[in-house]
């Protein structure tokens, strides 16, 4: 069976955008997506549309910021850059997913012991 | 917290601007699509590809928009803009039923919110005064008997002020208060004023300040002191045009000059509090000295110190009183039994139960618009039902569904409740001005924040109760069946009637309950009016009498002997004689004993004083039942007589004849009963009449006049001559009107009134909305089954059996709603007996009547659809399908 696309938990995609902007500077809604697609591979199931939800979360939060420009094609988008408050969020939501996978890889690891056992 | 308040903001933001948002949405989308079409050529697809690649990674345009949205704004405000925009568009549509059901809860809000408002200002607020829960109100006599009994003397007042440890301090007021008896002049004609005498620290221990000036000095509250008085912030604005210049000037009371030193403020009203139904125009400080050996003669009020309890104060009260009365005063008698309560308690106590019993009949109302409502609401449903299944095939939920009835619902509570905050507003605002009605606090009654929140917890309760049954029954609808485009007959009209046949039913029953409740409430009103007060009040009236008799007997009767020939000489009037107090208007005690029997400090003495002229009796329309009435001849000089009622005759003479007998206690010498009257209801129509002893004019000294005339005419057509006549006599006649002796039984009965009325009237709503329901019931079922109708009666049924049938259907409905109505009642009547006079809680004529009463109206209920049903051509109704 193929291996099927990576369904989004809640609250990923907020991490993913934020990290892209952090890594990327300033980039516009295409260039998140792409972005996103082209780091994971195309592991991920991501309908591109979706992301605008994402953006306007983020902006009402206080963590990216919006502003009209021109892109390198001389085309007007809309681009997005982390803000400050959003760094700091960065940093949190980043340890947390850390200390989250790490916890949960070594959980995963025990079923083997059990098997033992 | 600082972003999510942040994020708040936005969302609100973006709620009010949706289409700028909207237009910038779409714009950075292009955008989107356009960039990845570009990539997508450059990668070498072809447009079409590129253009279709590009479309399929964005995924559905719609969808990202819609989440967007959500993310953006209030999507929750969103459907419930959507709701309330569909529920006016229902609800302009279906004119008549908005209306009728806004009618009814605005009636059942405003019966509840006005109730409420009563209930809150007689019984919940704290009364207006500082840290009213300090305030204790001290009844001699455990509270007991008459104002001679339940006041203290001066002496008692002062020591147990002194020797106390409960109290930060005790004040006094004299209730026996001066009304209109006092003129105040040089101020255009004369005014006659009312005013009460207060101790000098009345007003601190109160937690009064003044609104202008001062309170009392204590130089002005001993004899000889300047002479102060304080006005009621009413009698300022009125009498003063609110000047405060009158402030530190003099005015002229009678032949006294005192000085304004100050205005109470306008949310201190003494009679509001102490003497409902009166209003006090000023107040003195009272000279104790002055009063010291006058017996019973202050009520006490005190103010317990910071966490001290009424119920120490009282346990310290029996101890501290009998030491006190051991260590000196022989005349303490009743003021040792001393019960002290809350000043709240003793205000608003005995009304409590009046009260709740008022606020659970007026949730009763809410109770029955309720049902009515829900009922109307299945009607409707009924005809809605595709419109639901329609909605519902469409994809909205059971829950957006049941939303969306709900805020009909809410819609229609909501302006319900406006109309009967309309309604509420105008009954207290009526009630506020209703001075004749003898309930404390009832001149604050008002719509007040506590009444608005109250009137916000009724609707949302009420739209939830009679929303959520029709929203549940509709939305749960067979949506197949419903969509079929079948005639009214299938099986969800039926059910739908089933459970409309019980909400009839139920409404019935309550609808019984407040009928028999009110019923026994005002057969005992009946009783109360019925009672034999001892005189006749139809066709006497009373008008103060001002006369200056230099404190002597022989002038004082010969100015009577002069007033009553006049004033009896006028054409028109049958009677005429005057007493200084009138029964159920004010009163005073006095020891009365038969002579040679022993004196008991434990032994209650007291009897009610009248002082009268020869005549009073027959103006009065009194029964003389042996002996005989005062004449002028009864002269100081001469043996001192007295007329003793049979209570008093039953007391000190038990099975003796007291006519010729000696009594001691009235005045300084003995007295000789030379006659026994009929009781008279002096305080109170439903208290039986205590002893009560008639002393003549010419031999006592009254405490003002009441010239009382029996007259078949109105008493304004005498007015005039009675007063021409009374100023001749003297210039200084202060301009005051008859009172109809009528008067003063009205007030007596006004409280017990003022709750058989309001009863009466939620009954006769409750009645009004029962016959609604059943009418709305029938009337349906008729219209659901005119094609049924129609195939009997073209199968051979008359039209007698069709109406007889629809009225069985009425009266089966009717008659299992009144017997659970009736079974409740009982125990309904057991809660209120105590409410009852003279009535059984198990009255038979009240539940006959009651029940025959509530089954004539749901028959004509039930008559009208009854007729129409009758009158159903089979034609047209066969036709009609």
């Amino acid at each position: 069976m193929a291996e099927s696309k990576l369904d989004l938990m809640k609250g990923t995609l907020d991490l993913m955008v934020l990290q892209t902007l952090a890594a990327m500077g300033s980039l516009h809604g295409y260039g998140i997506a792409r972005r996103i697609e082209q780091v994971s591979a195309d592991k991920v199931l991501l309908n591109q549309g979706t992301i605008y939800a994402a953006l306007v979360r983020l902006q009402y939060r206080g963590w990216i910021s919006a502003a009209w420009g021109t892109s390198a094609k001389n085309r007007r988008a809309k681009f997005y850059s982390i803000t400050r408050n959003g760094r700091k969020q960065l940093a949190e939501d980043a340890a947390y997913w850390r200390r989250l996978s790490g916890v949960m890889g070594r959980v995963l690891a025990m079923q083997d012991e059990g098997a033992k056992l | 917290m600082k972003d999510r308040l942040r994020e708040a903001i936005s969302r609100l933001r973006a709620f009010f601007h949706k289409q700028p948002l909207d237009h910038e949405l779409d714009a950075e989308m292009a955008a989107h699509l356009e960039l990845a079409i570009e990539e997508n050529l450059q990668r070498g697809l072809s447009p079409e590809e590129a253009r279709r690649q590009a479309l399929v990674s964005f995924g559905g345009v719609e969808q990202a928009k819609e989440k967007h949205r959500d993310a953006r704004g209030l999507p929750a405000l969103d459907v419930l803009m959507q709701d309330l925009r569909y529920t006016f568009r229902t609800l302009r549509r279906d004119r008549a039923f908005t209306l009728i059901a806004v009618l009814i809860l605005g009636l059942g809000i405003g019966a509840n919110v006005a109730v409420f408002s009563v209930v809150n200002t007689i019984l919940l607020r704290p009364l207006p005064f500082h840290d009213p829960q300090q305030l204790t109100w001290l009844a001699g006599n455990n509270g007991v008997g008459g104002l001679s009994d339940v006041t203290y003397r001066v002496d008692v007042y002062e020591e147990f002020q002194r020797a106390n440890h409960s109290f930060q301090d005790l004040t006094a007021f004299v209730p026996y208060y001066s009304l209109s008896e006092t003129k105040l002049m040089g101020r255009g004609e004369p005014r006659p004023v009312s005013f009460v005498w207060v101790a000098g620290n009345f007003f601190e221990t109160m937690g009064i300040r003044p609104a202008v000036g001062r309170l009392f000095m204590p130089e002005e509250c001993v004899r000889g002191g300047r002479k102060a008085i304080l006005l009621s912030y009413a009698f300022w604005r009125r009498q003063f045009a609110a000047n405060p210049a009158i402030v530190g000037q003099a005015i002229q009371l009678d032949d006294e000059s005192v000085t304004v030193v100050g205005v109470l403020p306008p949310t201190f009203d003494f009679g509001a509090v102490f003497a409902p139904g009166s209003k006090m125009d000023f107040f003195r400080p009272v000279f104790m000295d002055d009063i010291r050996t006058w017996g019973h003669m202050l009520s006490l009020v005190g103010r317990l110190k910071p966490g001290v309890t009424a119920a120490q104060a009282q346990a310290e009260s029996k101890i501290l009183l009998p030491q006190l009365k051991d260590s000196g005063n022989p005349y303490w008698s009743t003021d040792v039994q001393t019960t002290i309560t809350g000043l709240k308690d003793h205000v608003s106590g005995k009304l409590r139960r009046s009260l709740v019993v008022l606020w659970c009949g007026v949730g009763l109302i809410l109770l029955i618009v309720c049902v009515n409502l829900s009922n109307l609401l299945l009607a409707r449903a009924a005809t809605r039902s595709k419109e639901f299944a329609m909605r519902s095939a469409l994809g909205a939920g059971r829950a957006r569904l049941i939303r969306q009835l709900l805020t009909e619902s809410l819609v229609l509570a909501g302006t319900g409740a406006a109309l009967g905050l309309g309604f509420a507003f105008a009954i207290t605002t009526y009630l506020a001005h209703q001075g004749s009605i003898a309930l404390p606090l009832l001149d604050s009654v008002r719509v007040d924040g506590a009444a608005l929140a109250w009137t916000l917890l009724v609707a949302v309760a009420a739209a939830v109760l009679f929303g959520l049954v029709p929203a549940f029954k509709v939305s749960g609808g067979n949506l197949q069946e419903a969509l079929k485009d079948a005639g009214p007959g299938m099986s969800q009209g039926r059910k739908h009637e089933r459970l409309r046949a019980t909400l009839v039913i139920s409404e019935v029953a309550l609808a019984c309950v407040l009928l028999i409740g009110a019923g026994l409430l005002l057969r005992s009103f009946l009783r109360v009016l019925d009672v034999d007060l001892g005189f006749q009040p139809s066709h006497a009236a009373a008008i103060r009498v001002d006369y200056d008799d230099d404190g002597k007997a022989a002038k004082r009767s010969a100015i009577l002997q002069e007033i009553l020939g006049r004033v009896g000489a006028i054409p028109g009037i049958e009677a005429a004689g005057i007493s200084d107090m009138l029964p159920l208007d004010r009163n005073r005690s006095w020891d009365l004993r038969a002579k040679g029997k022993a004196f008991s400090k434990d032994v209650n003495d007291d009897a009610f004083v009248y002082i009268v002229t020869p005549g009073y009796f027959d103006a009065m329309g009194m029964h003389l039942r042996e002996g005989r009435d005062f004449n002028w001849h009864d002269t100081d000089d001469r043996e001192h007589v007295i007329i003793v009622n049979e209570a008093a005759a039953r007391r000190e003479w038990p099975g003796e004849d007291p006519i010729g007998r000696l009594a001691e206690g009235i005045g300084q010498k003995d007295t000789r009963v030379i006659g026994v009257i009929s009781d008279v209801r002096e305080s109170s129509l439903e208290d039986s009449s205590g002893p009560e002893v008639y002393v003549p004019a010419t031999q006592g000294t009254p405490e003002g006049a009441e010239l009382v005339v029996r007259t078949k005419l109105p008493p304004d057509v005498l007015a005039s001559s009675v007063m021409s006549t009374l100023r001749s006599l003297n210039p200084g006649q202060p301009a005051t009107e008859f009172r109809p002796i009528q008067q003063l039984v009205d007030r007596a009965t006004s409280p017990r009134r003022f709750f058989v009325l309001l009863v009466a009237s939620f009954a006769a709503l409750g009645l009004i909305l029962a016959s609604l329901g059943i009418y709305g019931v029938i009337s349906y079922s008729v219209t659901r089954q005119t094609q049924e109708i129609g195939i009997r009666m073209a199968l051979g049924a008359t039209a007698g059996k069709v109406q007889w049938g629809v009225i069985r259907n009425t009266l089966r409905l009717a008659l299992l709603g009144i017997a659970l109505g009736t079974a409740a009642s009982f125990g309904v009547a057991k809660g209120i007996a105590s409410l009852l006079f003279g009535t059984e809680p198990t009255d038979p004529p009240t539940f006959g009547a009651m029940i025959l009463l509530l089954s004539a109206v749901a028959l004509a209920a039930g008559y009208i659809p009854a007729r129409r049903a009758s009158r159903i051509d089979p034609m047209i109704a066969l036709r009609s399908n």
